[in-house]
Order: structure tokens, then C-alpha cells, then sequence
């Protein structure tokens, strides 16, 4: 037997691109599973129609692409596309609302920029957003949690939430949905902070910030603490966004006076905060890539979501914040070199050649 | 306990260090035969001392060092040399190089040898050279030679033995520590005092040789030397990293530890240099650990340098089936062998041969996710997938700008690496390449540089020469203006004749330079050959000085060049005989030709008239012989007669005339004077010619300086005779004298020029 010639290192880890996607998707679970145990079997639904419909767009494109289909859905990139947009959706969703989200999250936002790796925008959050703009009422038709409904009302089953769902069965979702907190607090004119929680059950039931989506986030944020710990990402982006926003917050909670935009707890605890602290802003993909850079990103997509919740249009604003820092995190790149070994100090990489090394 | 400072970035990879520490350091019988390569260190190859057939004795020297960064080669046993040749040596290419191929005669039998018993009594400066002549580079992987290393110009405060050894499965220094720690220690106080004894000696180690640590702990009581123990991460035992983690301190880009007051040894290179100082043994043989579980037995041992791998792998059960690769030095830096013949060197600190399943062949690459778990693994703080983004692109600027160079090539980044993409090929390639660059650019900028001075110079050359004809121009009118100012001539005609001068001084000057050229191109030649014969010279030297440790490939390269000198050299010759021997003919036939064709000339008038006057003489005997036929009176016919033959007489005379005036003279009335003026003038014009063949070209110059004003002396005499006789030829006369002048002028400018 001939002896191969390969280069150094000849040690690898096991780990895989593959192995990192699951791991993500594990740490989806807790957030998964508060946000079905609130919101009923929508999520998982939504969940499951998206993976379907993002592991068919892939493999059709890899297939057009010409490329190993198999060897490409292994690394689960999609899957993970899927679930975070899913996750992302309101529960109970019409199915055509998952499929367009994610077919354009996957074939347009993914594989048109070059597939995974190359894509320059957060392919859920472009599903997201395409939804969002194309679809406002659907997209923005959010179920009661479920100890809020009226008392003698059972919270739709697995058939009916599937009935909801699929074609053909057209029952209606109306009954179910409310207000959002985020919702609430934008709407609300005249109502200090204090009465809103007392008078609002959405509130004066919950713990901190809202029945439901506090659990849901700290379900997330749980995840977030399980990556961290297994150093798929580094804290720099989720925890500048988590300040950033918590600052911005704090900075304009007026008191909780009724034109107040809500507590950090409330702006932390509500909405996609959580979800997009660890699961989007993390996505290596499409953010700044130095640790430095990451904390600038991540602290503006905080600044940004905040002044989107509060003086935007849109209750939630994690998918427009974090689109618009993908646009900027190249110009991040650019001026966040680390300082390297035996450098004084560091460099940007739009430095010429002809510049002084150092 | 001392403070540390933590690694930036860094893996922990499985160690597989217990395999091969089980049993003592062990030896090996002797190999058949040893393939000891020439250079096994950074720097320039040593001078071969031996040749093939020498019988050579253990530690003797086999080739010493050449030039400052060099290391010599000892034999490492004694026995016969049958080979100088090239063979495969360790290195990541699997290139040949000059080795020699030393056959034991199993005496074991040593030069003459002796170690220095207290070293304090010698100067730094004469251990560094025991320590060069000992043939000592670090053994940690460069193998820089250690004389340089330990002679810094800078003063230094610390110095630093490295005993990290991170590299996975690697042993030989923990081995080394364990079994010969009062050697170490020995060999530190030794560079302590070659190094002005600094105020720091630190020894790092990480915190997985326990037993080691232990071993040399008791020695290094009531010393200077402080043992530092560090956690175990890869890869500290880098010497910026080491240095980082010992004293904080980050090595300069572009510097070396000196810069900072900072030595760093390894441990292996310690020992050797305190058996080279202390008994007197240069470097023949060094730890090497054997492992991986395509051996039966990993174990460590003293192998002779030269010892094929072959070898060392058949010692301790290798199975070829079970190894798919073959790695010399660690899993993380190591490079792999394809032939088993290869050689042992001084810096082959571990040969590993592991299976498919311990190293398991890389899977195919996936697409980069950016996930920046490189960037966290990064010792030098780079961001290696930016840099592979940009060397995929191979945008060398943007490189540059994220300090691909400061890239250790450690791997770490390729070890975590989730897509398995392998970066460190990446790197060294675009290093490759953009060093390459730089060079091109340095030599491309070189040659602008050459042509622009260049260009320079010829400018200000033709400006100087400009300003000279300008000021020639103007003394020429100045002089001319004088003279029409002192005679007042009735002939002031001259002043429109000014731009007329100019034309045929500009004429001859032209004339001049072509008239040089073949003198020029004979001087051109010699220098030719001459360059030529430097080259051969050159080449034959080199050839002289390669000697046997060289490879083949060196050898043909420098009999190509001198056979190429040789050929340019004879080419050369021959163009000179060939323009040489006829260039002299044909420089003195134009010259007599010249010579001839003035005297034409001249002549040709006188020789037109004696045509003419035979013509009108056989015009008039034709018209007297008319007369005499219709003359009927006899006093008249015999007038005629008379009249006729006087005419036929004179026809004869002309005729005559006419037929012995081939060349010509001055004076066309007197033929023989005419005949003797022109080979007069010829022999002349040869006499010039070949006295200026012997002349250089200022004497040539001077000569014709003279010759030119004696004429013009004789035809401004010539000229005032005439005035004084008021002949008509007068204005033949002047332009002659003005020829004569603007060709002196010509001449002296030119010899001016030249002696200047």
C-alpha cells in the first residue's frame, strides 16, 4: 500500500458542520417546547411544514446545482433555516404562509446568493420579512396563550390545529387570536405602565413581562446558555444585543408613564428578543466575523430593534433589525481586525500594502 | 509560584503521550547502512571534508560549516563511505539532496575526542564556535544552528528553555528530562554563561510530564533556574507562544526573541550542546519517539542521525497494511513520508505511524459557515477564515492587510475546523505565491530603477553635448568674425557661408564617427572576449568549487554554464577573426583608396587636357593632311610635311603623355612627378593607416590634429602665393584652406573629447 501524501494538521476534531446545525437545533427545544405548551401544536406544525418544505427546496436545488444532494442536506443547514422560521411564525399559520416563508428563505435568500456560506441575509429572516410585508394580517394574527382563553374553551387539539393549518378544512382561527404584548404596549395611549399590567390579564397573570412569551424566551435563552457552553458561538453578539437593548430600553422607560415603550424586562422577555439573540444574531453566516465586530453588530441590532418597537411601525423588529445590520457587517469586517501577535496595534483590512506594517 | 500568562487561542487535542513512555529511551543495533543528508538545518550546506571510499571514524567531521548561518555533519559511526549521492530527504516536497552514505564497520570506533572540564575558564565566544564545529541546530523543528542563535547582538535578560513539547504523542524530551536532568542543568549553566548569565532562566513545561517535572526539580535546587509549570495547550511550545505565556511579552512582528532581550532553547539542543562542551561529542545521534498503532512497541531512542526510518519501524513491529500515512513529527505539524528510506535528522523528533481509524483520513471539504471557531483557535489572534476567504480569491492585498505572516502554521485552525477545510494549505500557498510576488516586484522595480537612471544619464549626456556643440559654434563664428574684422578681404563672402561650414562640419563629424565604428566594433569584440573569458573562467571555478556536495542536478547546471561560457567565448573569437585581420585590410584599402581617388581628382584635369589636346592634334593632322592632298604647290607641301610631322611628333608626345599618366600629381605638366607624388601618396596613406592601427585612438587623433595643420599651413601659403600673383584659382585655393580649417576644428573637438 502506497503511503498518502496530505498536509498538516494531520489531527482533526469530529466535529462537523453537520454536528454544529444539530446541535442548534437541540437548543431549540426548550423555546420549541414552551412556545407549543402556550401556544398549542401551530408551532410544531409550523416547524414541521417548514423542514418538509426547506429539505425539498434543497435537495431540488442541490440536484439543479449539480452537487451531491445527500452530502449537502447532512450538513442541515436548511433544517435549520426551517426551524427558525418556524419557530418564528405565529402559530397556526396558514401552510401556504410556511411554504412560501420558506421556499423563499431557502431557493431566493439562500441558493441564489450561492448557498450556504455565501449568503449575505439571514435566509429565515428574509422569509420572515418577505411574509411579514406580503402577508400583514395573516402574519401578524398571533393565538391567545392558552390560560388566557375564556373559561369553558379548550384549546384547539393536534386535529383541529391541523385543520387550521391545511387546506381544504378552512376552520377559522379568529377565535383564538390576541394581542401580543408588544402589540399592546404599542397600541396603548393613556394607560400608565402600572395600570396596563394590573388591568390587562395578558400581564397581571404572568411573572414578568407577558403570559407565554416570557416562558417562551426564557426557553430560548436557555438554549442560547446551552451553545454558548458548547462554544458554537462566542457570548460577544448575543450579550452586546441583550444589553444594548435592555440599555435602550432602561434609558426610555420613562417612568412607566403611558407613553412609556415598556420596561428592559418586557422588551428582554417578549417578542423574538431571546430567539434572535442566540438563534439569528449568531448566525456566523451573515455576521461580522472578529469578536470586536460581533459586539458592534450585535449591539446595533439591539439599538435598532428597540427604535423599531418603539417609534416603527411594527410591533416586533427583529428580522428588519437584523437584516440591516447584515448590510453593514462587511463595512464592520473592514475596521474590527483583532490585534495580531507582536503587533502594537491592530490593522483594518482596508489597509494598502504600501502602508506601514505594525 | 510565578505567574503565567494564558495562551491566546490554543486546542487540546488528544495527547497519546502514555503510548510511548512505558519504557526507558532505548537503542538500536546498528542499520546496514546510513543516509546522512548534507543540510539538516536552516542555512547554507556545509563544505563536504570526505569522499567516497574515505574511511571515516565516529564523530568525525564529514563536512564542516560554510558561511555564518551553517552546521557541519559528523559520522556518526565509524566505518567506509561508499556513497556521495542524492536521496530522498525529510521534507514536506519528498525531494532528493546530497547525502552521504556511510556503511558501519560495526568498531564503533571514535576519533579523538575530549570535553572541556570547567567551561568558565574558556570565553563565550570559543564555546560557540565548539558548539558550530560540533555541527548543533535546534532540535525542536527548525533546526536553526545554535551558535547563531546563542550570539545575539542584543543583551540579553532571559533565557528561556523550552520543554513544552505540545505536539501530541511526542516524548522525546520528556524522556530526555526524565532519564538525563542533571546533563540538562549542566547544559543550561552553560548557556547561561555563553549568554553573559542572564537574569531570568526560565524552563516551560506544560503540566502533563509530571515525571519529568519531578526528575529535574531536585537538581535545580540552589540555581537561578525556575521551573514553570503550564496547563497543557496546544500549541505553547511555540516560541512566540512560550514566551508569551512565560513573561507576557510578545516578540516583535518582524523581530526575533533577542529584540525583546529573550533566548529560547529547546531542551534536546541544551543536552547536545553540554555533551559537545563537556565531552567533546558533536551531534550524531538524538531522541526520537516511535509511535502510533501501526507499531507494535512505541518507545523512545538514541538514533543515529542517518538511521533510515526503514529501519527504526522494522525495530518495533511496524505493519505497512495498518499505516496509510506516515508522519514525521507530530499529528499537528508533522509532514508525511512516502519512502521508508528516508533518513533520520537532526531535527526528526518523533516518527509517527498511525492507523486509519487513530487518523483517520480527512472527509470532503464543506463550505465555510464563517463560524469563526478558527479565529478562536488562533495563537497569533488572526482571523483565518477571512484569510482563506482571501486566499481562495487570492486577493494578496487583503492578506497582507489580516497578517497572513504572522501565520505560525501551528494548524490549530484546520484542527477544529467544522467543515473540515484544510486552511493551513490555503496559507502556505498564498504565502508561496505572494513571496514569489515580492520578489518579482523587487526585481521589476530594480530594472525601472536601472532604466530610469539610465535614461537620465543618456539625457544629461546629450544635453553636456549639446552645450558643447553650442559653444563650439559660437567661438567658431567669434573666430571667424575676428578674422573678417583683420583682413578686410574683398573675399568677405565668408559670412554666407557660415550655415554652409556648419553642414560640413556636422558631415565630417558624421564621417568621423562612422569612420570609428569599425575600430569601435573591434574594441567591442575584444571586450567580449574578454567577458567571455571571465565567464570561464567564473564557470570553471564554480565547477571547481562544488566539489562532491552538490546534487547532480547543481553539477549539470555548472558544466551547462561553462560549457555555455566556452562556446560564447570561441563564438566570440571568431567574429574577431573575422572582422579582425580584414577589418585592419580594409581599413588601410579605404584609406589608400581615399588616397586614390583624391589623386584622381586632381589629376583628372591634366588628364582631360591631354585627351583634349590629342583630340585637337589629330583634328589638326587630319586638317593638315587634308591640305596636303589638295596642295598642288611643293613649297607648300613640303611646309605641310614639315607642319604634319611636327604635329604627329607632338600627337606621339601627348599621346604618350596620355598613356603614362595612370595616377597623377600636382602638376599636370610633368608626368614622372605626378606618377612619383601619387605612390608617394599612397605609401603615405598606408604608412597612416598602418601606424594608425598601431595608435590608440587620442594618439590617432593627435596624428591627424598635426597632419591637418600642416596642411592647412601649406594651403594657406598656397593661398596667399596666389593672392600675391592674383591667379585665378584663387577661390579653389580659399575653400580648400576653409575645408582644411573645419576639419582641423573637427578633429581637435574630437581629441578634446576624448582626452577630457
Amino acid at each position: 500500500m502506497a503511503l498518502l501524501k496530505l498536509t498538516s494538521p494531520h489531527a482533526h476534531t469530529t466535529q462537523n458542520t453537520g454536528n454544529v446545525m444539530q446541535l442548534v437545533l437541540l437548543a431549540t427545544i426548550p423555546g420549541a417546547l414552551a412556545l407549543t405548551a402556550f401556544f398549542g401544536w401551530g408551532t410544531l406544525i409550523n416547524v414541521v411544514i417548514a423542514s418538509i418544505v426547506a429539505v425539498g427546496c434543497e435537495a431540488t436545488i442541490m440536484h439543479l446545482r449539480k452537487r451531491p444532494v445527500m452530502f449537502y442536506l447532512r450538513d442541515c443547514s436548511a433544517l435549520v433555516t426551517a426551524v427558525l422560521l418556524g419557530l418564528a411564525l405565529p402559530p397556526l399559520a396558514p401552510w401556504w404562509l410556511v411554504l412560501v416563508g420558506t421556499s423563499f428563505a431557502i431557493v431566493i435568500a439562500k441558493h441564489l446568493y450561492g448557498g450556504l456560506g455565501y449568503n449575505p441575509f439571514n435566509p429565515a429572516m428574509v422569509g420572515y420579512v418577505v411574509l411579514l410585508i406580503s402577508f400583514p394580517v395573516q402574519m401578524t394574527s398571533w393565538p391567545a396563550p392558552m390560560p388566557l382563553y375564556p373559561e369553558g374553551t379548550d384549546a384547539p387539539g393536534l386535529w383541529q390545529s391541523l385543520q387550521m393549518v391545511l387546506p381544504f378544512f378552512n376552520e377559522s382561527v379568529d377565535a383564538f387570536t390576541a394581542a401580543t404584548p408588544l402589540d399592546t404596549f404599542k397600541h396603548n395611549t393613556g394607560l400608565l405602565v402600572e395600570q396596563l399590567y394590573q388591568s390587562d390579564p395578558l400581564y397581571s397573570q404572568a411573572d414578568w413581562a407577558g403570559v407565554g412569551w416570557e416562558w417562551a424566551n426564557l426557553g430560548f435563552l436557555a438554549g442560547g446558555c446551552f451553545l454558548l457552553y458548547r462554544k458554537v458561538f462566542t457570548w460577544h453578539a448575543p450579550v452586546s444585543m441583550l444589553v444594548a437593548l435592555a440599555l435602550c430600553s432602561a434609558l426610555f422607560y420613562d417612568g412607566g408613564s403611558s407613553v412609556s415603550h415598556g420596561s428592559p424586562v418586557l422588551h428582554l422577555l417578549s417578542g423574538a428578543t431571546m430567539l434572535g439573540a442566540f438563534f439569528i444574531v449568531t448566525d456566523p453566516v451573515t455576521s461580522a466575523t472578529s469578536n470586536r465586530g460581533r459586539m458592534i453588530y450585535g449591539a446595533l441590532v439591539g439599538v435598532l430593534i428597540f427604535i423599531i418597537r418603539s417609534w416603527g411601525s411594527y410591533p416586533d423588529a427583529m428580522a428588519f433589525a437584523v437584516l440591516l445590520m447584515n448590510f453593514a457587517a462587511p463595512l464592520i469586517d473592514n475596521y474590527t481586525l483583532p490585534r495580531t501577535y507582536g503587533h502594537k496595534k491592530p490593522r483594518k483590512a482596508t489597509e494598502k500594502a504600501t502602508d506601514t506594517k505594525d | 509560584m510565578r505567574k503565567i500568562w494564558s495562551l491566546t487561542g490554543g486546542i487540546h487535542p488528544a495527547e497519546n503521550k502514555h503510548q510511548s513512555v512505558q519504557s526507558s529511551i532505548g537503542s538500536l543495533p546498528l542499520p546496514d547502512r546510513l543516509t546522512i543528508p548534507l543540510n539538516q538545518h536552516i542555512g547554507a550546506p556545509p563544505k563536504l571534508l570526505v569522499a567516497e571510499g574515505d574511511r571515516v571514524l565516529k564523530g568525525q567531521v564529514l563536512a564542516e560549516p560554510k558561511g555564518f548561518v551553517s552546521a557541519g555533519i559528523h559520522a556518526p559511526t565509524s566505518g567506509i563511505i561508499t556513497h556521495i549521492s542524492d536521496h530522498p530527504i525529510p521534507h514536506p516536497s519528498g525531494m532528493a539532496a546530497r547525502c552521504i552514505t556511510l556503511e558501519p564497520d560495526h568498531k564503533e570506533q571514535w576519533i579523538e575526542h575530549r570535553g572541556i572540564d570547567n567551561y568558565r575558564e574558556k570565553t563565550p565566544s570559543e564555546l560557540l564556535d565548539i558548539i558550530r564545529q560540533s555541527g548543533i541546530v535546534g532540535l525542536g523543528g527548525a533546526g536553526f544552528p545554535s551558535a547563531v542563535k546563542l550570539g545575539p547582538k542584543q543583551p540579553i535578560s532571559t533565557l528561556i528553555i523550552n520543554a513544552t513539547e505540545c505536539e501530541p504523542y511526542i516524548t522525546a524530551d520528556d524522556m530526555l528530562m526524565r532519564e538525563h536532568p542533571q546533563d540538562i542543568v549542566d547544559g543550561i549553566k552553560i548557556l547561561s554563561f555563553i549568554l553573559g548569565d542572564p537574569d531570568e532562566i526560565l524552563i516551560g513545561i506544560e503540566d502533563n510530564k509530571p515525571e519529568a517535572f519531578e526528575a529535574l526539580k531536585p537538581y535545580l535546587q540552589d540555581t537561578n533556574i525556575t521551573l514553570v509549570e503550564f496547563p497543557t495547550r496546544y500549541p505553547s511550545g511555540g516560541e512566540k507562544q512560550l514566551i508569551q505565556i512565560l513573561t507576557g511579552k510578545e516578540v516583535p512582528h518582524g523581530g526575533i526573541p533577542a529584540d525583546i532581550g529573550i533566548v529560547c532553547q529547546n531542551i534536546g539542543t541544551t543536552y547536545a550542546i553540554q555533551r559537545a562542551i563537556q565531552h567533546g561529542e558533536p551531534l550524531i545521534s538524538r531522541i526520537t519517539t516511535v509511535t502510533g498503532k501501526a507499531c507494535a512497541t512505541n518507545r523512545n531512542y538514541q538514533v543515529l542521525i542517518g538511521t533510515p526510518i526503514s529501519h527504526l519501524l522494522q525495530n518495533n513491529g511496524f505493519d505497512q497494511s495498518q499505516c496509510p500515512r506516515l508522519i514525521m513529527g507530530g499529528p499537528m505539524m508533522g509532514f508525511t513520508l512516502e519512502e521508508l528510506s528516508i533518513p533520520v535528522i537532526k531535527t526528526t523528533n518523533c516518527i509517527l505511524a498511525p492507523t486509519a481509524e487513530e487518523l483517520p483520513t480527512p472527509p470532503p471539504t464543506q463550505p465555510c459557515i464563517r463560524c469563526g471557531m478558527c479565529a478562536e483557535a488562533c495563537p497569533a489572534s488572526l482571523l483565518p477564515q477571512q484569510l482563506f476567504w482571501h486566499a481562495q480569491s487570492q486577493n494578496y492585498e487583503k492578506l497582507e492587510a489580516h497578517n497572513l505572516f504572522d501565520c505560525i502554521e501551528c494548524g490549530a485552525c484546520s484542527y477544529v475546523c467544522p467543515s473540515n477545510i484544510p486552511l493551513v494549505q490555503y496559507y502556505r500557498a498564498a504565502k508561496g505565491e505572494m513571496r514569489k510576488l515580492a520578489q518579482e516586484k523587487i526585481n521589476s522595480d530594480r530594472a525601472r530603477e536601472r532604466f530610469e537612471f539610465n535614461q537620465a544619464r543618456k539625457a544629461k549626456e546629450e544635453a553636456e553635448k549639446a552645450a558643447k556643440r553650442e559653444a563650439r559654434k559660437r567661438a567658431a563664428e567669434l573666430a571667424r568674425a575676428k578674422k573678417a574684422d583683420q583682413e578686410a578681404s574683398p573675399g568677405g563672402a565668408d559670412t554666407e557661408t557660415n550655415s554652409a561650414d556648419d553642414i560640413i562640419k556636422a558631415a565630417m563629424a558624421r564621417a568621423a564617427a562612422k569612420k570609428a565604428s569599425p575600430e569601435e566594433q573591434r574594441a567591442k569584440l575584444e571586450r567580449g572576449i574578454v567577458r567571455a573569458e571571465s565567464h570561464v573562467n567564473a564557470a570553471q571555478q564554480r565547477l571547481d568549487g562544488l566539489e562532491q556536495d552538490a546534487t547532480d542536478k547543481q553539477w549539470e547546471q555548472a558544466r551547462a554554464a561553462l560549457e555555455d561560457a566556452r562556446l560564447r567565448l570561441q563564438n566570440a573569437e571568431q567574429k574577431l577573426a573575422a572582422l579582425g585581420a580584414p577589418t585592419d585590410d580594409k581599413l588601410k584599402d579605404a584609406t589608400v583608396d581615399t588616397a586614390k581617388s583624391v589623386m584622381d581628382k586632381i589629376q583628372a584635369s591634366p588628364r582631360e587636357a591631354l585627351e583634349k589636346k590629342v583630340s585637337t592634334l589629330k583634328e589638326r593632322i587630319a586638317v593638315t593632311e587634308e591640305k596636303l592632298v589638295s596642295a598642288d604647290d611643293k613649297t607648300l607641301k613640303t611646309a605641310l610635311q614639315n607642319g604634319l610631322k611636327k604635329q604627329q611628333a607632338k600627337l606621339k608626345d601627348a599621346e604618350q603623355q596620355l598613356a603614362e599618366t595612370p595616377a597623377t600629381a600636382d602638376q599636370p605638366n610633368s608626368t614622372p612627378k605626378t606618377e612619383d607624388a601619387a605612390s608617394a601618396a599612397i605609401a603615405r596613406a598606408q604608412a597612416k593607416a598602418a601606424a594608425q592601427e598601431s595608435m590608440s585612438e587620442e594618439e590617432k587623433l593627435k596624428a591627424s590634429v598635426e597632419s591637418l595643420q600642416n596642411r592647412l599651413k601649406k594651403a594657406q601659403a598656397k593661398l596667399t602665393a596666389a593672392e600675391a600673383e592674383g591667379s585665378e584659382h584663387i577661390d579653389a585655393f580659399r575653400t580648400g584652406v576653409e575645408k582644411l580649417q573645419a576639419k582641423l576644428t573637427a578633429a581637435e573637438t574630437q581629441l578634446a573629447e576624448k582626452t577630457q
